[in-house]
């Protein structure tokens, strides 16, 4: 983990949780202008218990429960922005964030370049996302693709605590707006994709190792979690544990790249091994048309294409709505995952 | 499309508003009703929100029939206050007039005027501390110009040249002047209101003494933003001023289909918990003395207040509209609340502060002024006329270090530019 400029220190086993609401408390604690607000986030700490404590430790003009307006939320964070401040606005499902697309896309993307730097939208808006938790259609939906689609906003997705704790203290200091969206699935554990077998938690997972205080790690650098020859896979959040597994598995030699951030994008590490490897498969659990994976596949065609052996493979959630009852045949599980294999190492 | 008709209930009718007056109509403005100046009562800055319904549907006037300013909300201001406000109205006018004609000869692509809006920009920020932060819609230039901003900057950024701080990104009059407490106009409507909330919280939260001000037409209050704002606004208490500026028209559509057939924008508030005031918009005493005084509820920490300023917006929506196709050109003429500034010039000149002479002058005076000012401003060029600003500054500022996606983006454009023989530097 050499990208990551860790000061302190100790570290403790935490689950990804436990990391996010490490990364709010110490950033709050160097900086007076990072405020947290949201549906539920104050004297309560979150329905998934992110910002549980930070309430009482740094009072409520801090830390405080907002009225159940998405787009309020998000307008009322740029103005706290425009004054100074460094809000992290919490939307508490991704599914739930279109109410606020309008101020995000229209005022905190564009309010850098439209004032010609006068003002700046310096927010970092933190959402549960992604499936596999029987959430069905409004608490499972992946929307990262509109957000990669916009100028001028950051989209982050971490799949370790070590990774979360230290992306999104990043974020948070990062004077551009970020969209930094956390895989629910993998909260607790490292989800590879077996829903029928015992849910793993992240205390014998390297990335459960934590530091308890300062570190960052730096947006735009992918991770490459397992080295190899035969394949790349690009993927992040939940399905980078699955990609693990599955590759684990079939036994093949496969470069798993976890991209951390979608955008700014590292297209040096994904050229690089689209290059050696002279195939690629692309997986995330967002729908298939117009999903990041077709921008990600354009990039390593048009890079890469002297290179390709074979077709670049997407395995994507479908193109529909996320069911609830059939949730694990729309889920790009295991099965799906080895049957693209499969077609991808044909001749290899 | 099956109708299920049931022989004892008539049939359902949907009701979809209409103006009283269309093109070649008479008008008639009988049915607005115009309390005399003075007659509305002026609470006490610290009542409950729930008291203000009669002034909600009431309207604060001071300036009477004969040109003197009575009543409870007479904010007693100086002659020199006075003659400054008029002023601003009237170089807000002469500037308006300019920048109009620049677009029809061709200067520019487009301009808004406020004609007739005047005093609700001027008597609000002469209300308000120069350190006040303002949300405005696109329909307040008048605070940049009473602020002191100079007018060879606001003109440069109307004609994107080479002095346009915002390097030609913006469309006209989407100013953005952070050094006069002008927050960044965006083209995205009533997205400002809830910002403003959010900026006046973050002022209550540090300690600060400032508070803010925001500002929409009567049509974006239907926007969703403006609920959340008001929400926002009520459950923090936060320290501003909600400006809804009725001028009946939002571009073809009348007041009407913004809900002002069944109440009034500022009866809005007192749903919220919100001191609402109703104003006359065009009586430049009644905004100051209205912004006064919820300048000074909002900086007593009893929270926020809406203001309805009642007005007409006396020529088209812009330069790309023409008003004479959705209504009756006898329409800004009979308008009952009259011209702002020949009210407050009345004023003066009934005070035995100004008079006829002085006004001509001044106005000649402004018109050169701005005339000068344009000059200067061309120097720096005209859209269309020429490069203004680098080709490849058009991807500053999206983020503020240019990723390599952008980078490699900039260079293939000027990589392009170059291999068809430069077009551009060659225009």
């Amino acid at each position: 983990m050499s990208d990551s400029m860790t000061d302190t220190n100790d570290t403790s086993r935490m689950n990804m949780i436990q990391a996010i609401n490490s990364a709010m408390d110490v950033v709050m604690a160097r900086d007076p202008g990072v405020i947290v607000m949201g549906e539920d986030v104050g004297f309560f700490g979150g329905v998934f218990r992110a910002t549980a404590g930070l309430q009482a430790k740094y009072g409520k003009t801090r830390v405080f429960d907002t009225p159940i307006t998405e787009c309020g939320i998000i307008g009322v964070a740029v103005g706290m922005g425009a004054y100074g401040l460094r809000p992290v606005p919490e939307i508490q499902f991704a599914d739930y964030i279109y109410p606020a697309l309008d101020q995000l896309v229209s005022e905190a993307a564009r309010l850098r370049y439209r004032s010609g730097g006068e003002f700046t939208a310096p927010i970092t808006v933190r959402s549960p996302f992604g499936g596999g938790i029987f959430g069905g259609q409004t608490h499972s939906q992946s929307p990262e693709g509109l957000f990669t689609h916009m100028s001028g906003i950051k989209t982050v997705i971490p799949s370790t605590p070590y990774d979360a704790k230290g992306l999104l203290i990043a974020a948070i200091e990062d004077n551009d707006p970020v969209i930094f969206f956390e895989p629910k699935r993998i909260y607790n554990g490292p989800f590879n994709g077996y829903w029928d077998k015992p849910a793993e938690n992240w205390s014998k997972h390297p990335g459960g190792e934590v530091p308890g205080g300062y570190y960052r790690v730096e947006l735009g650098k992918a991770n490459v979690v397992r080295e190899g020859e035969a394949l790349t896979v690009l993927c992040y959040g939940t399905m980078v544990h699955v990609c693990q597994a599955v590759i684990a598995e079939a036994g093949i030699d496969a470069e798993i790249v976890d991209l951390r951030s979608l955008v700014p994008l590292d297209i040096e590490t994904i050229e690089a091994s689209v290059k050696k490897t002279g195939r690629c498969m692309i997986v995330h659990e967002a729908t298939r048309t117009s999903g990041f994976g077709a921008e990600l596949s354009a990039l390593v065609q048009e890079r890469c294409f002297y290179h390709l052996e074979a077709p670049i493979e997407r395995v994507t959630g479908y193109d529909t709505p996320y069911p609830h009852s059939l949730e694990w045949a729309y889920f790009p599980g295991p099965v799906r995952i080895g049957e693209a294999l499969k077609k991808i190492m044909k001749d290899a | 499309m099956a109708t299920h008709l049931r022989a004892n209930l008539p049939p359902l009718s949907l009701h979809v508003p209409e103006p009283k007056f269309r093109p070649g109509d008479a008008v008639d403005f009988a049915s607005v009703d115009v309390p005399a100046a003075g007659a509305t009562r002026r609470p006490d800055t610290a009542d409950e929100a729930r008291s203000f319904t009669d002034l909600a549907y009431g309207l604060v006037r001071v300036l009477d029939d004969e040109n003197r300013a009575v009543g409870p909300w007479d904010p007693k201001l100086s002659p020199d206050t006075l003659r400054r406000m008029l002023r601003d109205m009237a170089l807000v006018r002469a500037f308006d007039e300019r920048m109009f004609r620049a677009q029809r000869q061709g200067k520019t692509s487009f301009y808004m005027k406020c004609t007739g809006e005047e005093a609700v920009s001027i008597g609000a920020t002469a209300a308000l501390d120069a350190d006040d932060m303002c949300f405005p819609s696109y329909r307040q230039q008048g605070i940049l110009l009473s602020r002191g901003c100079p007018m060879v900057d606001m003109m440069n950024q109307i004609y994107s040249n080479r002095g346009d701080k915002l390097q030609g990104k913006q469309l006209p009059i989407m100013y953005s002047e952070k050094r006069f407490g002008f927050f960044s106009i965006s083209g995205n409507l009533t997205t400002q209101y809830p910002q403003a909330v959010g900026w006046a919280m973050a002022s209550a939260s540090k300690g600060d003494t400032r508070i803010a001000a925001t500002w929409c037409g009567e049509g974006s209050t239907a926007e969703g933003d403006f609920h959340s704002a008001l929400t926002f606004a009520t459950v923090y208490r936060a320290p501003v001023i909600f400006n809804v500026v009725n001028n009946q028209w939002a571009i073809s559509s009348f007041s009407g289909f913004a809900g002002a057939e069944a109440t009034t924008f500022a009866a809005r508030a007192v749903g919220y918990g919100i001191a609402g005031l109703r104003v006359d918009g065009n009586d430049a005493l009644a905004v100051y003395a209205a912004t006064e005084w919820a300048a000074e509820r909002a900086r007593t920490n009893q929270g926020p207040t809406l203001i309805e300023h009642f007005t007409y917006r006396a020529e088209g929506h812009s330069t790309s509209d023409d008003p004479s196709q959705y209504r009756s050109a006898g329409e800004p003429t009979a308008w009952p609340l009259g011209d702002p500034i020949r009210r407050l010039k009345d004023h003066l000149i009934a005070l035995g502060e100004w008079d006829e002479e002085r006004h001509a002058a001044q106005d000649k005076e402004l018109a050169e002024a701005v005339k000068a000012a344009q000059k200067e401003a061309e120097q720096n060029g005209i859209l269309g006329h020429g490069l203004h600003q680098p080709l490849d500054s058009l991807f500053d500022g999206v983020f503020e270090e240019m990723p390599w996606h952008l980078r490699e983006q900039q260079a293939q454009m000027l990589a392009e530019e170059e291999a068809s023989g430069r077009p551009w530097a060659r225009k």
